[in-house]
């Protein structure tokens, strides 16, 4: 089973400890995976803004590097990425290998959870604290990685039964566990009053409920919720998902 | 003309902080009822997908059951009319009311009026509309529009509307007890339910197969307005039309349940002809519904039949109030319905989403509300509307992240300002993220030094080995 590695372009420079956790843990897994090195951006930010055309440049430059080489599976860590890629990357001509790309494409969670199903994790991960778990709305709506509270159906959570592996984790939830912190992409950018309010009304919902740690496998929710903390001066700190699977998280 | 600016305007109500945490308490509480009810009925997701499926194959056959419709309203003794537009629409009642030498006019709540600027029609010509339902009573008291579809006043505080009845209507300004408001409302409306000529309501759903109207309410204001007057108008858009009076109960399980998290509307009244001595009148409106039919991407809009879901679960729209929108819909489905009415002056609207996906799915009938953001942003770039700092954005983004080399380099110069730009520069007012955020701590290395650096060569070695 060969697998690419995709790392999303703000995962690269803003959170890369995101992506050599995701990378780690696949390594102690034994699975051959290669560091897709020309990988560039996903499209999202453009598809996004509704610029369409700009989209489909970005999507034609990497297919020759994630979608040509003969990948099992493509690992992203962004649940963000990974649903642009398998629900919106429609600029490119759909070839056979496109669709397999796009049906095999996971994020860490769903590809520990749903492809590997393990059921341990390598090195026996400790994280001994209570620690607030955010499904991002990509994640939660679009990948179908939770059950959303809106919709009456058997609850489960993907990410939560990945964290209940670790050694001593107690999984939990703000209040409002699924409603979305503002992030948005851009939007955090174009709209910072709406955003940093969602964003602030989310870190106070955690510190209203006692949580030092939040986790998430969406780690452009993190940056976010993590720099709107450090302006209110809240000491709250953010985790992607596979840096505690992959014990690399420090308290 | 100008653009509408979702942003300043939600700016403005996030900064009132009492107001903003009573309308976001307000609304998320109706979410969690709507939750609460909806989790007590086991086939509720069963029943989002046939209304749905009952509303697509309605409005896939609408030419049928709309005249099916007409014809048996007609036989029940309804007068119908057609109005292609806002114009005809408003022209054909001022006839009736003219026919009638109507003056004063009691009114239940009715978007579909709103969205034809009835009201202020019928007060140019000096006809005087009242409005029965409470909080678009207090909106028109106000002179603004309302603010959310179901709970048309809930952007204001009690003690806004304290100062607003004693300014319009000589109460005490400190008096702010619901009680008390409510009675000074009773007593100033009561005067005039007594003279009212007319009377009239939207209408929630009409049955092809009887001929007849639902109107649900939560104040009867509906039924004051149909039963009290000798002549009672309503109007319908063509979308409300349901086929059978079996399908009924279906949507009258989801609406007040999804509205409000109420097993029902206090009022479902079903109006199936004039009473006797009474006059009924039914507008059907059409006003660019059938040419949004004809629009295969955003035709499942259509479906929507106006229960507010959308609003209550959207965080932006908790947050900004439906003010904010200054336009007749607001919230989730008015950012994709109003572009479609004007499609320039409603551009910034859609970007008013955080693409979160919530609205999809509490809506009952299952409208695709974060497809069609995605749809309505691509139309807006399309017709050359975009804003001018998006298009800059984009364009600058385009060749900095089309390739993993270019990408390299914008992420090194980004990282070279988050280490070396000083505090005091990087989040002043020019950092439109400094509002909100501190800047990132910037990471010793990218992934991509860490494998150049430490996970290449160790492959580079491992396969010289294996040789």
């Amino acid at each position: 089973m060969k697998i690419g590695f995709f790392v999303p372009c703000y995962i690269d420079a803003i959170h890369p400890q995101a992506a050599k956790s995701t990378y780690g843990l696949l390594k102690k897994l034994g699975l051959d995976v290669e560091f897709i090195e020309r990988g560039a951006c996903c499209s999202l930010p453009e598809l996004d803004m509704g610029y369409i055309s700009h989209a489909c440049t970005l999507e034609k430059g990497i297919v020759p590097y994630i979608v040509d080489k003969g990948y099992d599976y493509v690992v992203v860590p962004s649940g963000i990425c990974t649903d642009q890629f398998r629900d919106h990357f429609d600029g490119v001509e759909q070839t056979p290998e496109v669709i397999h790309f796009r049906s095999t494409v996971h994020d860490p969670v769903e590809f520990l959870h749903d492809i590997l199903k393990i059921t341990e994790l390598p090195g026996k991960p400790s994280f001994p604290y209570r620690v607030a778990l955010h499904n991002g709305c990509h994640s939660l709506r679009y990948l179908n990685e939770a059950r959303p509270t809106e919709l009456m159906i058997k609850p489960f959570d993907k990410c939560a039964d990945l964290l209940r592996l670790v050694d001593g984790l107690e999984v939990g939830y703000a209040t409002r566990r699924d409603e979305c912190c503002g992030f948005g992409g851009t939007y955090s950018i174009w709209d910072p009053s709406c955003s940093g309010q969602q964003g602030r009304d989310k870190v106070n919902d955690y510190q209203r409920n006692g949580f030092r740690y939040v986790t998430s496998q969406d780690m452009s929710c993190m940056i976010h919720q993590q720099t709107v903390a450090r302006k209110l001066g809240l000491d709250l700190k953010m985790f992607y998902i596979t840096e505690i699977l992959n014990g690399d998280a420090q308290p | 003309m100008k653009q509408v600016n979702q942003v300043k305007l939600g700016a403005e109500y996030i900064a009132k902080t009492a107001h903003r945490e009573m309308h976001d308490r307000c609304l998320w509480a109706a979410r969690m009822r709507r939750d609460k009810v909806a989790a007590s009925i086991p086939e509720w997701e069963e029943m989002r997908e046939l209304a749905s499926e009952i509303k697509l194959h309605t409005l896939s056959n609408l030419d049928y059951y709309l005249e099916q419709f007409a014809k048996n309203a007609e036989a029940n003794g309804i007068h119908v009319h057609w109005a292609r537009n806002a114009e005809e629409h408003n022209q054909i009642i001022l006839d009736i009311f003219k026919a009638h030498n109507v003056k004063v006019v009691t009114k239940g709540k009715s978007m579909t009026m709103d969205e034809c600027g009835m009201r202020e029609f019928m007060a140019k010509n000096g006809i005087e509309i009242n409005e029965a339902d409470l909080g678009e009573r207090i909106q028109q008291l106000d002179n603004q529009r309302p603010s959310h579809i179901v709970m048309p006043a809930i952007h204001k505080l009690r003690s806004d509307v304290a100062s607003l009845f004693a300014r319009t209507l000589g109460s005490d300004p400190k008096n702010d007890d619901p009680h008390y408001l409510n009675s000074v409302m009773r007593a100033d409306m009561r005067k005039k339910y007594v003279k009212v000529d007319a009377g009239m309501s939207g209408a929630n759903f009409g049955i092809a197969e009887t001929g007849g109207i639902v109107v649900c309410t939560n104040e009867g204001n509906a039924d004051i307005s149909a039963n009290l007057p000798p002549l009672y108008v309503a109007t319908m858009g063509i979308e409300k039309v349901i086929p059978r009076q079996a399908d009924l109960p279906l949507f009258i399980r989801l609406l007040s349940r999804s509205a409000l998290g109420l097993d029902m509307t206090q009022y479902t009244s079903h109006y199936h002809g004039p009473r006797k001595g009474q006059e009924m009148h039914l507008v059907i409106l059409d006003n660019g519904r059938s040419e949004r039919l004809a629009a295969k991407e955003y035709w499942p809009v259509l479906k929507c039949i106006r229960c507010g879901a959308c609003m209550n679960t959207c965080p932006v729209f908790r947050r900004t109030s439906g003010i904010s929108y200054d336009a007749i819909y607001m919230g989730p489905i008015g950012i994709v319905l109003e572009p479609s009415y004007d499609l320039y002056k409603y551009a910034r609207l859609p970007y008013s989403c955080t693409h979160c996906g919530s609205c999809g799915d509490v809506c009952p009938v299952k409208v695709p509300i974060p497809e069609l953001v995605f749809y309505w942003r691509s139309e807006v770039v399309r017709h050359g509307y975009g804003q001018p700092t998006h298009n800059i954005e984009e364009g600058l983004a385009e060749p900095l992240l089309k390739s993993s080399s270019n990408l390299a380099i914008a992420e090194k110069l980004g990282l070279w300002a988050l280490r070396h730009i000083p505090e005091s520069i990087a989040e002043s007012a020019v950092n439109p993220w400094a509002k909100a955020h501190k800047d990132p701590i910037p990471p010793e290395e990218t992934f991509r030094q860490y494998y150049n650096r430490v996970i290449k060569p160790g492959e580079e070695k491992n396969e010289k080995s294996d040789q």
